[in-house]
């Protein structure tokens, strides 16, 4: 198991260095001179070589990406283009906020996902089942921005019940828990119905065992053959999909950020590409690729670990 | 004669599938004396697993007992409560199966799973049951029990598992052990042990067991009564050694005929012509007719009742029946002569 752990370990070295090279071409990838970009249209030959100087943009481009990862490797990410201040700052508070909403966001899709798909698997083929799995349905075809607005002018403009900005803090929940109640729904809605067919099709393939047959032959109750012999097994998939969610939601609240004016790196990363602020760019996508490799890991891990048992048999 | 603790009546099982209604078990009547070890013999498919599933109303939602009797101690278990039928599994009739790989939960112990059965039917702590499932382990000849207890299923072998299968099975000292090809998927070795250890448990513990089994050598080494399937039927019941004198049904007849005897020439085994029907397409009248060399229009007609010859052994056959149209003499494959009872 310790030698697994290793060996993922190092996978994931190739892994982040391939990002950190994608993430450093994101500039050189845009057609045209990054400086120009940076600088606008028609800005005065001066100011672009200004900006080319400070980025270190004359230097040959293996230069400039080993120097950009000297600075990673040191926790500099450099300084916006905008506001001069270094990007670390501008994200580290941003991060805080974005997590919280993907965590928040994971926790209702967990809970309503396993509820809904448990009762599907043991209801399964009847009325409740079709039902379930056809809101699942809806749940997983339904885009960000589109469940977004349809709930601000449901609940905040038609009935004024939440509001339709969000100011989610590092903080928690406070005075601001009616605020986080439709940006998290909107951003949890795809992964619940993600994870209520999961567990569902996880629990009936579990169900058709021959486990659970003899569970039934020791004269069981159902109970206790649903919750205890059947959903063990069946969590086990259903673990990934979690870290997969969790993962997804990190990169995915662009949107939900974006419609509920919430100050998190997704909204922070739009912001910046508007105003061609490059190094906010780099750094915020770099934060949530490096975070997105190691929820990864954690996910294949954990899997393993639960996995070992049948995996053997 | 001795008492009969599970009596089979007639009993008829039915899968609802896309294709229509399969009628697996269609007429299967047997019954257990108290103490004694039946076999049900019968190829793949004929029903076997069924039955026993259909006795502890275990079957799959697509399936359905649609008549018939399980009479056990007299009562009929078709007509108890989804409640009273729980408290007799694993309690009064336990079952053992044919995979016993699979059927083990993975994420639990092995001690976890035996000790369930003690908690759920006998009110044990978990401690107490604990305790008791390491001395099953010792009673199935599990070596260094207080350590297996510990273990996940993956940590043993197929043998071990359904080792541990039958101490779970036999945990609350039930009336009858059901059986369903334990030791098919099994090394010819470990086969033998383990038939050994249900044996010896089964005198031991004076229970009733009902062996389910493709293979006729273990019905003749272990059995005292055998019921043989055909095509989801009972084809002939009797005991074991009237069985092998004088087998009754031409499709018992050819089942020993098509078996190697050590006394016999190999060059002598004569198979079976045509194959099984399927439960789909069942034939008109007697389900072995196409297959039967004795077959008469009164066999490809009308199905024939399980005759009883009066000694409490039985056959669905029409030659053992007065409205039987041929010689009353019959020579079924050549050889062996079914007498007339
Ligand atoms: N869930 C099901 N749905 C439809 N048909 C089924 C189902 N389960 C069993 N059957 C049918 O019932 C018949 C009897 O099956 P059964 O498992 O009892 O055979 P068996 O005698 O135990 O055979 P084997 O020796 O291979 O174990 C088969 O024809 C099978 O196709
Ligand atoms: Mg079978």
């Amino acid at each position: 198991m310790t030698k697994y752990i290793i060996r993922r370990l190092l996978q994931t070295i190739p892994v982040l260095i391939g990002v950190s090279i994608l993430v450093f071409s994101l500039m050189h990838l845009i057609p045209g001179d990054p400086a120009q970009i940076i600088a606008g249209e028609g800005a005065p030959e001066k100011t672009v070589e200004q900006i080319r100087e400070r980025l270190g943009l004359n230097e040959p481009i293996h230069k400039q990406y080993l120097n950009y990862m000297s600075g990673v490797v040191q926790g500099d990410l450099g300084n916006s283009v905008r506001s001069g201040r270094p990007v670390v700052d501008e994200i580290k508070t941003r991060f805080w906020v974005t997590l919280e909403l993907a965590t928040y966001a994971t926790i209702l899709a967990v809970f309503i996902g396993l509820m809904a798909g448990i009762i599907s698997a043991v209801r399964h083929y009847t009325f409740t089942d079709t039902a379930i799995m056809i809101v699942a349905l809806f749940g997983l075809s339904m885009p960000n921005f589109w469940l977004g607005l349809v709930l601000i002018d449901w609940f905040a403009i038609g009935g004024d019940w939440l509001p339709a900005w969000a100011k989610l803090r590092p903080s928690g929940w406070g005075d601001s828990w009616r605020q986080v109640v439709l940006p998290v729904i909107t951003l949890g809605t795809g992964g619940a119905a993600i994870i209520a067919r999961m567990t569902r099709s996880s629990m009936l393939e579990v169900i058709g065992q021959d486990y659970i047959r003899t569970a039934r032959a020791k004269g069981l109750t159902d109970r206790v053959i649903t919750y205890r012999h059947a959903l063990k097994n069946a969590l086990i998939p259903v673990v990934t999909v979690v870290g997969l969610e969790f993962g997804g939601f990190l990169g995915g609240a662009v949107l939900t950020e974006t419609i509920f004016a919430i100050n998190g790196m997704g909204r922070l990363t739009v912001q910046a590409i508007n105003t061609r602020d490059f190094p906010i760019v780099q750094g915020a996508v770099l934060v949530i690729s490096v975070l997105f490799v190691f929820v990864n890991l954690i996910v294949d891990i954990s899997y393993k670990l639960l996995n070992k048992r049948i995996d053997l048999g | 004669m001795v008492e009969t603790i599970l009596d089979v009546r007639d009993l008829r099982t039915s899968f609802y599938t896309d294709e229509g209604e399969v009628k697996a078990v269609d007429g299967v009547s047997f019954s257990v004396p108290k103490g004694k070890t039946i076999g049900i013999v019968g190829e793949s498919g004929s029903g076997k697993s069924i039955t026993s599933l259909s006795i502890l109303r275990l079957l799959a939602s697509n399936g359905k007992v649609v008549g018939g009797e399980v009479r056990f101690k007299g009562d009929n278990l078709l007509a108890y409560s989804e409640k009273k039928m729980r408290s007799l599994r694993g309690n009064k009739i336990s079952m053992i199966f044919q995979e016993p790989m699979t059927s083990l939960n993975p994420v639990f112990t092995v001690g976890q799973q035996i000790s369930e059965t003690l908690i759920e039917h006998q009110g044990m702590s978990k401690k107490a049951a604990m305790a008791k499932s390491v001395d099953l382990l010792k009673l199935v000849g599990i070596p260094s029990p207080d350590k297996r207890v510990k273990q996940y299923p993956y940590e043993l072998s197929g043998g071990m598992r359904q080792r541990v299968m039958i101490a779970i099975a036999l945990a609350c000292n039930p009336e009858i052990l059901i059986a369903d090809e334990p030791t098919t998927a099994l090394d010819v070795t470990i086969q033998a042990q383990i038939l050994g250890l249900i044996r010896d448990l089964q005198q031991r513990m004076g229970m009733s067991v009902v062996l389910i089994t493709h293979d006729l050598g273990v019905v003749a080494e272990t059995c005292d009564y055998v019921a043989v399937m055909y095509a989801g039927q009972v084809v002939e019941y009797s005991d074991v050694r009237t069985l092998f004198r004088k087998p009754k049904h031409p499709y018992t007849v050819g089942l020993l005929k098509s078996l190697p005897r050590p006394d016999e020439d190999q060059e002598k085994l004569i198979p079976i012509h045509g194959t099984v029907p399927s439960p789909l397409h069942m034939p008109v009248g007697c389900r072995f007719n196409p297959r039967c060399p004795a077959a008469t229009d009164l066999c490809r007609e009308k199905l024939p009742d399980l005759f009883d010859d009066g000694e409490g052994n039985q056959v669905r056959c029409w030659i053992y029946n007065e409205q039987w149209p041929g010689e009353k003499e019959v020579d079924v494959f050549g050889e062996e002569r079914t007498a007339r009872c």
